[in-house]
């Protein structure tokens, strides 16, 4: 445990967190790892975040060790999409049982790991330590070294135990399994001035493909994905790219500024969640490659790209402007986050009336400012309860949130529309915007809305006397 | 009689199997204004809700200590009594059901003790009432976590009762986890036809049956409610459904004389007329003429079906209860079960007509059900189903990659009758045309000409 100590102590004391450096030093050393309050908590646990952030590795096998409700609730049930291995859609687990707590579960562990070998022979192997195991004293480190010598392949722990704190922080430990395990121990078969990293981008409904094609077309290449659509090779050789996209969240900070440290690639932080986040960041793709030696001409291509993209994009945002005029949207987000999505939002005719600010810094609360007017309210942590009631009382007309509150906004009978991770539908790039806007002008434009918010027949007086007649 | 095997592997592939503690915090929900309590890290609690939350397409109460590793290693009663403190004051539930998992029961954390200490020092919780049970995740299964639920539930708030003399028309009912909120309502409909006033302890089709509340509300939408709880011990009869539930049965019996009668499942036309003798018996009524209807069409059914299910091989995963019941009837109707696999122990496996149960994983059931007909268990089983190009059946829980998990209705005459439509149009649009080449005889092995015409 005392590897994963220090290593939880680095972690949290991110020196690349903007966030967490304004923090007084006291504050900082806490680092960004929440304390939970029992019975009020919502949010997966520090294993969960590494499921996330590795799985969508998709040619190698997942192993979690751990008793059965650690694996056995959540497999195959995130939408990252692979173009090819189906591996990772396939469930691993020891499934620990009360023989290996007493004895403890280090051979059954190693069993396992033989018994994946055997059966798949996959490139790498990841094992995932969990709370149970943990306690026990399992030594996850060990069993994977001696797999990986006599097995000849990586075999990569991953050590998150879920009570060492939040989803994020899983996000981050994983990103550290890879710095410490993966990233630099194999070569690409060529290199390109044009390679590129994304970093934090998982290809959830296939979102990556809505931007790739437009990689492709200017001749950059994304040599590793961390993790989306990743094969264990790209990820492996990921140290040979020219510049890296930290996409949208600072869960994997902590790989981009090691990557840059260690191998000197440079990095930003980008989204490709609206049209404009989405110009920024091929532009800024660009200039970084440009600045590490690539043709200065693709920068020209990249404008050009951009200005027919855009072009497209907001003619055809511009379709619906006259059936979503003056519609009022909740938005708040999880996942998505770009404040540019309300640019395109309010581009498409609709007025937004609320957004939460939870998660936001004082520099995303003036842009809010800027951008939705006096008019929006801004809430600080609106309960489920005030949220139903605003609904209720239709003081919105759609509510755009992460899946937690969906029943919330359904049960007020009210239009809503899952922006979250878990979605269904992909929103990314020029493309996933119009997409954006289309799903809006679907949902309310059902006619359901119209028939449920009836009264029921005998709620009407009208009908309330019918009926008595009837019966008379 | 079947053969019980353990599965020897290490490494279990594509799990069939979920844990106690969710088995038993879903319990919880059947109760009315409810919030079911892991005492665990709050991956424990997140993971078991977004799994309901898929599977029935609704709100979700359920919380979590927050276990960190230092509280873990220390003892947890802080977190437990911070969690209580937090539920009440926050959702001001009428019960709260405390189910512990791996880490807390590795640390030997004593919840009832807790709740003692707890109840001391807190006169908030004197209108609340506190349920805790013991589910370690290591061990056991889902079922055996909703089962132990329903028996603490029972030993800590059913009243001993005064009268010795049952005049009541009251009927407990315990369903098994596998009984869905469709089938309680369905139930609850046979039982009010013999005026019987049936109890049901969990009562999901309350709480999870999708259903528009006039209110928002943190805790349960539904369910049964905690003083019905209290005063079971005054029905006439009990009435269990699933092996699983016979504990819970024995138990309420010990606490207030009120007799069970166990039925391992309610699918099946023979399973459903002992239902019907049994409830005209206990009221006094007459089998009602729907019945009567039903049970005729149950048999046309039956009729019309068996061209479809005859000789049709099946493979079947889930949990012991639902494994049985499904078994049992796709035997009745003349499926030959092809592989049976399981997730925990149970009387209920034995009779099940098959060689072998095999308590095992998904790989175990698709490595067994190659050249089957039909494969039947939850939504995980749909890579198995792509692979081998063989349909899927979609029973129990987790079923999210279909609407209406809930109200899939398997009980009574006429469930088992949409349940024949249902099942047999999977047979009827998967059969294949025959082409010119479906009587060629096959060079290899001519004995394999008999497959091939089967098919």
């Amino acid at each position: 445990m005392s590897t994963l100590g220090s290593k939880l102590q680095q972690v949290l004391n991110e020196p690349g967190c903007t966030t967490n450096q304004a923090k007084p030093n006291v504050e900082r050393k806490k680092g960004c790892n929440r304390v939970l309050a029992p019975g009020a908590a919502a949010g997966g646990c520090a294993f969960d975040g590494a499921k996330i952030a590795l799985q969508p590795i998709t040619d190698v096998a997942h192993l979690i060790h751990g008793p059965i409700g650690c694996e056995g609730h959540s497999w195959d049930n995130r939408g990252a999409k692979s173009s090819g291995p189906q591996l990772y859609r396939t469930s691993f687990t020891t499934g620990i049982n009360e023989q290996d707590i007493i004895f403890g579960g280090e051979k059954h562990l190693y069993k396992a790991i033989r018994e994946i070998v055997e059966k798949h022979n996959p490139p790498a192997i990841f094992v995932y330590q969990t709370c149970v195991p943990a306690m026990i004293g399992d030594d996850i480190e060990a069993v994977c070294k001696a797999a990986a010598k006599k097995f000849g392949k990586p075999v990569i722990p991953v050590n998150v135990p879920g009570f060492v704190g939040s989803k994020n922080l899983g996000n981050k430990l994983a990103g550290e399994a890879l710095l410490d395990y993966v990233i630099g121990t194999e070569e690409p078969e060529e290199t390109t001035p044009y390679d590129i990293n994304i970093i934090g981008e998982y290809n959830l409904s296939g979102e990556l493909w809505q931007v790739k094609p437009l990689f492709d077309e200017l001749g950059i290449r994304i040599l590793a994905t961390l993790s989306g659509d990743a094969k264990y090779h790209e990820v492996a050789c990921s140290h040979r790219a020219r510049a890296a996209m930290m996409v949208c969240s600072k869960a994997m900070i902590n790989v981009a500024r090691k990557m840059e440290e260690r191998y000197g690639i440079p990095f930003f932080e980008g989204s490709f969640y609206g049209i404009g986040d989405m110009s920024d960041s091929l532009r800024q793709i660009s200039q970084l490659l440009v600045s590490r030696g690539a043709p200065a001409e693709l920068l020209d291509r990249t404008e050009a790209v951009i200005q027919r993209e855009e072009a497209l994009a907001w003619q055809r945002i511009e379709q619906y402007k006259q059936r979503l005029s003056g519609k009022r949207a909740l938005l708040f987000t999880g996942g998505v986050k770009s404040w540019s999505v309300v640019a395109a939002l309010q581009e498409a005719g609709l007025i937004i009336t609320g957004t939460s600010i939870k998660k936001s810094t004082p520099d995303d609360k003036l842009r809010i400012k800027e951008l939705v007017k006096e008019d929006a309210h801004m809430f600080d942590d609106l309960k489920p309860r005030e949220m139903y009631a605003m609904l209720k009382e239709a003081r919105a007309d759609i509510m755009l949130s992460g899946g937690r509150t969906q029943f919330v906004a359904l049960k007020a009978k009210m239009p809503w529309l899952d922006i979250n991770q878990e979605r269904h539908h992909a929103y990314a790039g020029y493309v996933g915007m119009v997409a954006l806007v289309n799903e809006i002008d679907k949902a309310l434009s059902n006619p359901i809305w119209e028939q449920v918010r009836k009264p029921a027949p005998w709620e009407t007086p009208a009908t309330l006397g019918a009926l008595n007649l009837h019966i008379a | 009689m079947a053969r019980v095997v353990v599965s020897q592997k290490h490494c279990t592939v594509n799990p069939l199997k979920m844990s106690q503690p969710i088995g038993a915090s879903l319990a919880f929900m059947g109760i009315d204004r409810s919030m079911p309590l892991l005492h665990g890290s709050q991956g424990c609690t997140s993971f078991g809700l977004v799994l309901f939350v898929r599977h029935f397409r609704e709100a979700i109460p359920l919380q979590t200590t927050a276990m960190s590793e230092v509280a873990t290693v220390l003892g947890g009663f802080d977190n437990v009594e911070q969690a209580l403190v937090n539920i009440a004051s926050r959702t001001k539930p009428a019960l709260i059901g405390i189910c512990s998992t791996g880490i807390s029961e590795i640390k030997g954390d004593d919840i009832n003790g807790f709740i003692k200490q707890i109840r001391a020092s807190h006169p908030e919780f004197d209108s609340i009432a506190l349920v805790d049970v013991s589910t370690p995740d290591f061990e056991g299964a889902f079922q055996d976590g909703w089962a132990s639920a329903v028996t603490r539930t029972v030993e800590e708030l059913v009243e001993v009762p005064l009268l010795e003399i049952r005049p009541s028309r009251a009927v407990n009912v315990l369903p098994g986890c596998h009984m869905t909120p469709g089938d309680i309502d369905e139930l609850r409909d046979i039982f009010e036809s013999f005026s019987l006033d049936p109890v049901f302890l969990p009562d999901l089709s309350g709480s999870l049956d999708g259903h528009i509340p006039d209110e928002f509300t943190p805790t349960t939408l539904g369910g049964i409610s905690v003083d019905r709880i209290r005063k079971m011990g005054s029905a006439c009869w009990t009435v269990a459904i699933g092996e699983q539930m016979r504990g819970a049965a024995i138990t309420l019996e010990h606490r207030t004389g009120v007799p069970y009668k166990l039925f391992d499942r309610l699918t099946g036309l023979a399973a459903n007329d002992e239902l019907m003798g049994f409830l005209s018996t206990i009221s006094g009524v007459p089998v009602p003429c729907k019945f009567r209807r039903q049970r005729s069409q149950l048999i046309d059914a039956m009729l019309d079906g068996h061209f479809h299910f005859g000789g049709k091989r099946v493979a079947v995963a889930a949990e012991p209860d639902l494994l049985a019941t499904m078994a049992h009837w796709l035997h009745e109707m003349g499926c030959k079960i092809q592989a049976a696999v399981t997730t925990t122990q149970s009387p209920s496996l034995e009779n099940i007509p098959v060689e072998e149960v095999l308590l095992g994983d998904l790989e175990d059931l698709e490595l067994r059900a190659a050249g089957a007909d039909l494969l039947v268990t939850h939504s995980h089983g749909r890579q198995a189903s792509e692979r081998l190009g063989i349909p899927l059946f979609r029973i129990g829980l987790p079923v999210f990659d279909r609407l209406g998990a809930g109200h899939q209705v398997s009980v009574g005459y006429r469930g088992t009758r949409d349940l024949i439509f249902e099942v047999g149009n999977l047979f009827l649009a998967s059969a294949h045309d025959p082409t010119p080449a479906t009587w060629m005889p096959q060079e290899s092995n001519s004995q394999d000409l008999v497959t091939v015409k089967v098919q």
